[in-house]
């Protein structure tokens, strides 16, 4: 069903559980090195493992400070009360993905509680989200399902495990149901999970990419007829690995619900996993509120009892909130509303912030990332942060302010970065793309122009200065392009008149 | 009485993966069944009022330093392993999803 015509008839609930991996350098419960670890390299399955991990007979877990203090730093950022006492519990279900049956998270003492997170829409209307409960738990491994003609569950003859990730210490943090957000549930939710990412990265707890699974969001939505009153059933859809596909799966969902509902039929209460390559979601397990995980207090951990000094120590080390940050830096960069939202919009504000770290000026870092980046990461259906570093987008800016490439040029060096040939001076030198600057390169190369142009020539010697476009045209392209085309024009009008 | 019949241990091991003789599961559904039965006789005397235990001696704050320490090799993770493919655990397909 068309968008605007499901809104029409129905108000959209949405609840989002959002898991966030912390970059400790050892896992959750045990000192095995944490593959989500910041500035981790991917490593062979099952070489990041140590008996607790595989819950073998005799091993017992020992929760990891730096995690916990994570934990709460991300608890007091999202505005919530930190749990005097905070318990683990286990959570038991049969599935190979953690090989102890069970999966240590909290249940009735979370670490966090009672927060809000402040979200910006992209017309500046801000939007309180309120959060549950933000608690601890570990990640669990890797399967792979082989056989089958699709590579997924369905058919599949066996499935690998790589317990690597098993282990890996998570925060999932809950929202309170949020009605009100009418047409725009899509993007606040996708606005939802980028202020989500922010603060993660403003506390500096983990490198928070989705297309790693860093950060990833189960997103819960329900319809409401108008005027009923009632609450629908709702479905949860996993799987949702990009801010992009954050907002097109809520609208999917959405428009699918609501075909289903206008039609006489009913919402069965299931995960539903979004596909990126296609665009929809399809039906998972089906889920009631009465799955029974048999939650109980972990006999192997004993409670976590932060202390107000700790909790104020964490307090006073949070970083400025993102959202004041914001307004820091639009001033610092001296952007107007309509630059700053464009960098906003494209959820580019660390990009662009980096990149100036890194001594690019902020009206280049902009254009780059929002214009040719964001253009590449479009067509390619992926972020513009996965394509290319900071860094190397600053030592771009830096070649083209010294001269040394042209814009056009440093478009053909930003795609041999993105295609991985090394740093744009690699790329320069590999391609042989800098700027010819010699002068009697291109004198040589205009008196050939003019030469071949005598009409233009007599043009430009009677004030006809536009018509030495032509030879400018006939030089760059004897340049191949590289040359500077408007230090090409000055030489122009210097050699006419000669 | 308890609810554990030889059915339901049957069940539970098909879970677990754990092969179990007619004999064992016999005699598992009786010592099961006893646990549960004195679990239940607790429940019975623990009141709303009484705080739950998780752990016999009153301690808490017990945490380890964030530094990474000795891992498993491949060979050690998989030797315990029914099945795996050399890097990998290899299990039957089961119909479900991840958590």
């Amino acid at each position: 069903m068309d968008f605007d015509k499901a809104l029409e008839l129905f108000e959209p609930v949405l609840g989002f559980e959002v898991h966030v991996e912390l970059g400790t350098a050892t896992k959750m419960f045990s000192d095995a090195p944490n593959p989500a670890a910041f500035g981790a390299v991917a490593a062979e399955p099952n070489t990041q493992i140590t008996p607790v991990d595989l819950g073998l007979p005799g091993s017992l877990p020992v929760v990891n400070e730096q995690a916990v203090r994570y934990s709460i730093s991300l608890g007091l950022a999202l505005g919530c009360s930190i749990a005097e006492s905070s318990r683990f519990a286990r959570k038991n279900y049969f599935y190979p993905d953690l090989a102890k049956n069970y999966q240590i998270s909290q249940f009735d003492e979370p670490i966090a509680y009672d927060g809000s997170v402040e979200v910006e829409l992209s017309d500046g209307r801000s939007f309180t989200i309120e959060i549950e409960r933000a608690h601890m738990e570990e990640d669990a491994g890797k399967l792979t399902h082989v056989g089958g003609a699709t590579g997924r569950i369905q058919g599949a003859e066996y499935s690998l495990v790589d317990y690597n990730r098993a282990g890996v210490p998570l925060v999932e943090i809950v929202t309170k149901m949020i009605t009100g957000a009418e047409k725009d549930a899509p993007e606040l939710a996708k606005a939802y999970v980028s202020a989500i990412r922010d603060i993660v990265v403003a506390l500096g707890i983990s490198e928070a990419r989705m297309e790693r699974g860093n950060l990833r969001c189960d997103a819960n939505i329900s319809l409401s007829p108008r005027g009923s009153g009632t609450l629908g059933t709702r479905t949860e859809t996993k799987n949702v690995n990009s801010l992009r596909s954050v907002e097109r799966a809520i609208r999917y969902e959405i428009q699918r619900q609501a075909a289903i509902l206008a039609a006489g039929g009913t919402i069965i209460q299931e995960t539903r996993h979004w596909h990126e390559d296609t665009g929809v979601t399809s039906a998972g397990r089906p889920k009631s509120d009465a799955d029974d995980y048999r939650y109980f207090p972990e006999p192997d951990l004993l409670p976590v009892v932060p202390g107000a000094a700790l909790i104020e120590e964490l307090r006073a080390a949070l970083p400025e909130a993102p959202s004041l940050r914001r307004r820091r830096l639009k001033e610092a960069w001296g952007f107007t509303d309509l630059e700053f939202q464009d960098v906003l919009n494209s959820n580019l504000l660390v990009e662009v912030e980096q990149t100036v770290a890194e001594g690019a000026s902020p009206a280049q870092a902009r254009k780059w990332w929002t214009g040719e980046i964001a253009r590449v990461a479009n067509e390619r259906e992926v972020e513009p942060g996965s394509l290319v570093s900071p860094e190397h987008v600053s030592e771009l800016i830096a070649l083209i302010e010294s001269g040394d490439l042209t814009d056009r040029l440093a478009r053909q060096v930003l795609e041999g970065v993105i295609a991985g040939e090394g740093a744009p001076h690699h790329v320069v030198d590999a391609r042989g793309l800098k700027v010819v600057s010699d002068d009697g390169a291109l004198i040589a190369a205009i008196d050939e122009a003019l030469a071949a142009q005598p009409d233009v020539l007599e043009k430009i010697r009677d004030g006809k200065v536009q018509a030495a476009g032509a030879v400018i045209g006939a030089v760059m392209k004897a340049m191949r392009g590289q040359a500077d085309a408007a230090r090409v024009r000055e030489l122009v009008l210097e050699r006419a008149q000669q | 009485m308890s609810e554990i019949t030889p059915d339901v241990v049957r069940h539970l091991a098909g879970l677990a993966r754990i092969a179990l003789t007619e004999s064992e599961v016999a005699s598992l559904t009786g010592e099961l069944g006893s646990i549960v039965d004195n679990i239940a006789k607790v429940s019975e005397v623990a009141t709303p009022d009484v705080e739950g235990t998780s752990h016999p001696i009153p301690l808490q704050n017990v945490f380890r330093a964030d530094i990474p320490g000795v891992t498993l090799t491949t060979e050690q993770a998989l030797a315990g392993a029914p099945d795996h493919d050399g890097s990998r655990f290899r299990v039957t397909a089961i119909l479900g999803e991840e958590q």
